[in-house]
């Protein structure tokens, strides 16, 4: 994923002359490196201090600069005060990037593993959240939100890509339906997207029909196309690699309680921090994220409907 | 971006005679009571006649770059924003660098603040609440920087050539609304409106407000925005300058720390923060709450150019920033001594009025209004 993070950023900073990179010493991590090679006026490391690092974004920003920040997921929280108070208020085209999200730095434990940075940005007012379901996502996410002016927050994994498309479309506030169907219908997000693919198939062996939905735009939630789907399908599902609370999960819950109230199931983190592992796998299975979880979720609300 | 301002700067030169020239360079500097006594006196030390210069006054006028402005008692022909703009970018050095010391500039800067600190104590008597310690402490700084140094387009807010002001101490935002008003970015009405909902004017400031450059109300922040601000300009070879205004409570904040590392390492000589160093925070005297000093040691060791001043000595602030213009290579920071509630007695050193409401009886038995 985040290769292609960086590659995306050369290809952007060729298009936008205005385009800056700022970082806070990761960026042969965060792969911003190769824009940096590219493009050395253009990028910025303010060193290891996200507080800052989110101000001097805001600075450019309002220089005119189109700003795309990029640090460890579970750092840029630390700046959280900084982006509701600078970024968000006054509404600064900042595009805050965080890799490193979610499961996808197994190894490194807790610290370094973020379940809460949906929750987190979804509350500040005027700011978008974006979480690409793979590497070809990512890309046309990321060309959108610099096409897009104003705050933004975009999720980014590790390493692994796990691809769901060969091609696709991006458009914020508009999400993908991946897979159709009539029993059920899963909103997923992030690699949570082809776990959701993979339980479609074994949902199939059970004689459930589920329908996929890949919401990368979490805020301004696409609501239009899930309620389509839950009135259709009468159960729903949401699989995030994110805490259930405040995620995607209450995202679509504020919708669905609201305009069309059907039972409803939760695959995510359950309120617990991550923990070291020596696979992304085995850390999957530890926190419950695997399609067997999206399975069993499936399989519940059906029968409860 | 300096290849065109290269351009800019051929095309103005080619569209300006000697004798608007002249009139530039001297109201660069020096400020006149009124357009007759300019020409009179630019008549004498040039040797071009008084109806020449008039002719070429007015067609400076017309260009929006020199302006007569002021209320009847105080009235000034000066440079507009614009003007200076253009002074700088032809680089029409004037006879003297500084600006006129010999207390006449002193005299109109010091009846400024007078006034800015009556709507300040206004503004706060009006709206029930507002920091009047920290506001009244800072008005002589910015009434120095945006009547003496910075330039700007009231009628064009977003101007991208503009100096920028930060004031990271947003709790002293009333002051910098008196400021904005007085210079003509708001109405004076909108004073009035300070911390209501009807008005824009909210407790700290917000970028909507024509005039201010940066949100605030969370310190700490401003260093790091200028820091980002003064890169951009730099990089487009814009000559503006980048001013953050910072109070010496909000030095306890980490990040202020963050970017003084980061301003020095990027060298922004086109930064400048100016610390109002009046002494006190909200629960008391800095030195109890975490001690700062030696701050200027802090700062020299932090890679900047420290320059310390009377926070209230306009000659002095004038100085400060003319030698600010000077450093190259690295940021600068004026220490400014201050006294927290200058101006109003019963507030003067005591941290009381913090945030203290004031009445108008109050302000009336000060004397003030």
């Amino acid at each position: 994923m985040r290769l292609v993070l960086g590659k995306s950023l050369i290809e952007l900073g060729l298009k936008y002359r205005d385009l800056y990179v700022v970082d806070a010493d990761s960026a042969s991590h965060t792969m911003t490196s190769l824009f940096a090679e590219n493009f050395p006026d253009r990028f910025v490391n303010v060193g290891i201090s996200e507080q800052d690092l989110v101000g001097v974004a805001s600075g450019l920003a309002s220089c005119g600069k189109r700003v795309v920040v990029c640090t460890y997921t579970s750092f840029l929280m630390r700046a959280w005060e900084q982006i509701r108070n600078t970024v968000a208020r006054a509404k600064l085209n900042v595009k805050l990037v965080g890799t490193h999200s979610g499961i996808s730095n197994f190894g490194d434990g807790p610290s370094h593993q973020c379940f809460e940075d949906i929750a987190l940005m979804r509350v500040i007012p005027n700011v978008k959240v974006v979480v690409p379901a793979d590497s070809v996502e990512l890309r046309q996410c990321l060309n959108e939100l610099l096409r897009d002016e104003g705050p933004a927050y975009m999720r980014v994994g590790r390493d692994e890509d796990f691809r769901v498309y060969d091609e696709c479309r991006c458009e914020l506030g508009v999400a993908n339906v991946v897979v159709d169907g009539y029993d059920v219908v899963i909103v997923a997000i992030g690699s949570m997207v082809s776990e959701s693919v993979k339980a479609v198939k074994e949902l199939e062996g059970l004689g459930i029909s589920a329908a996929v939905i890949d919401s990368h735009t979490v805020k301004p939630l696409d609501s239009n196309t899930i309620l389509k789907y839950v009135r259709a399908t009468g159960a729903v599902v949401v699989a995030e690699e994110h805490n259930v609370l405040g995620g995607l999960g209450s995202a679509v819950a504020e919708v669905v309680v609201r305009d069309y109230p059907v039972p409803m199931e939760f695959v995510g983190v359950r309120d617990m921090f991550g923990h070291s592992a020596r696979s992304l796998e085995d850390l999957r299975k530890f926190l419950g994220l695997t399609s067997s979880d999206i399975v069993r979720a499936a399989t519940k609300v059906v029968r409860s409907r | 971006m300096v290849q065109e301002l290269e351009v800019v700067r051929e095309i103005i030169r080619r569209g300006l005679n000697n004798n608007q020239l002249v009139l530039l360079s001297e109201l660069r500097v020096n400020s006149y009571r009124s357009l007759t006594s300019a020409l009179r006196s630019l008549s004498r030390k040039y040797s071009i006649s008084v109806s020449t210069l008039k002719v070429n006054a007015k067609v400076l006028r017309d260009l929006n770059l020199i302006d007569v402005r002021g209320s009847d008692r105080v009235r000034e022909v000066v440079l507009t924003p614009m003007g200076h703009f253009v002074a700088d970018l032809l680089g029409i050095h004037p006879v003297i660098k500084d600006l006129d010391l010999d207390g006449k500039h002193v005299e109109i800067l010091a009846e400024k603040s007078r006034l800015v600190r009556k709507y300040v104590l206004e503004m706060i008597a009006d709206a029930g609440s507002g920091h009047l310690g920290a506001s009244l402490s800072v008005v002589d700084i910015l009434t120095t920087l945006y009547m003496a140094r910075m330039r700007y387009d009231v009628k064009n807010p977003r101007w991208p050539l503009r100096d920028r002001l930060i004031l990271s101490k947003g709790h002293a935002a009333p002051a910098l609304y008196a400021v904005l008003a007085m210079v003509g970015f708001i109405s004076f009405d909108e004073l009035r409106k300070f911390r209501d909902v009807e008005g824009v004017l909210q407790g700290h400031p917000d970028i909507d407000v024509p005039g201010v450059d940066m949100v605030s109300g969370s310190l700490g922040q401003g260093l790091s925005v200028g820091c980002g601000m003064a890169l951009a300009l730099k990089n487009d070879g814009v000559p503006a300058k980048v001013y953050v205004v910072m109070g010496d409570g909000e030095l306890d904040e980490g990040q202020v720390w963050e970017a003084a590392l980061t301003a020095s390492k990027l060298r922004l000589d086109n930064l400048v923060a100016i610390i109002d160093r009046n002494g006190y925070q909200q629960e008391g005297v800095t030195e109890a709450v975490k001690p700062l000093e030696p701050l200027v040691m802090k700062w020299i060791s932090f890679g900047w150019h420290v320059i310390e001043v009377d926070g209230h000595d306009f000659e002095q602030l004038i100085r400060a920033f003319n030698e600010a213009d000077q450093v190259w290579g690295k940021p600068t920071v004026i220490i400014a001594h201050t006294v927290k509630g200058k101006g109003f007695p019963p507030a003067e050193g005591n941290n009381k009025y913090h945030s203290r409401p004031v009445s108008r009886e109050e302000i009336r038995s000060a004397g003030i209004i």
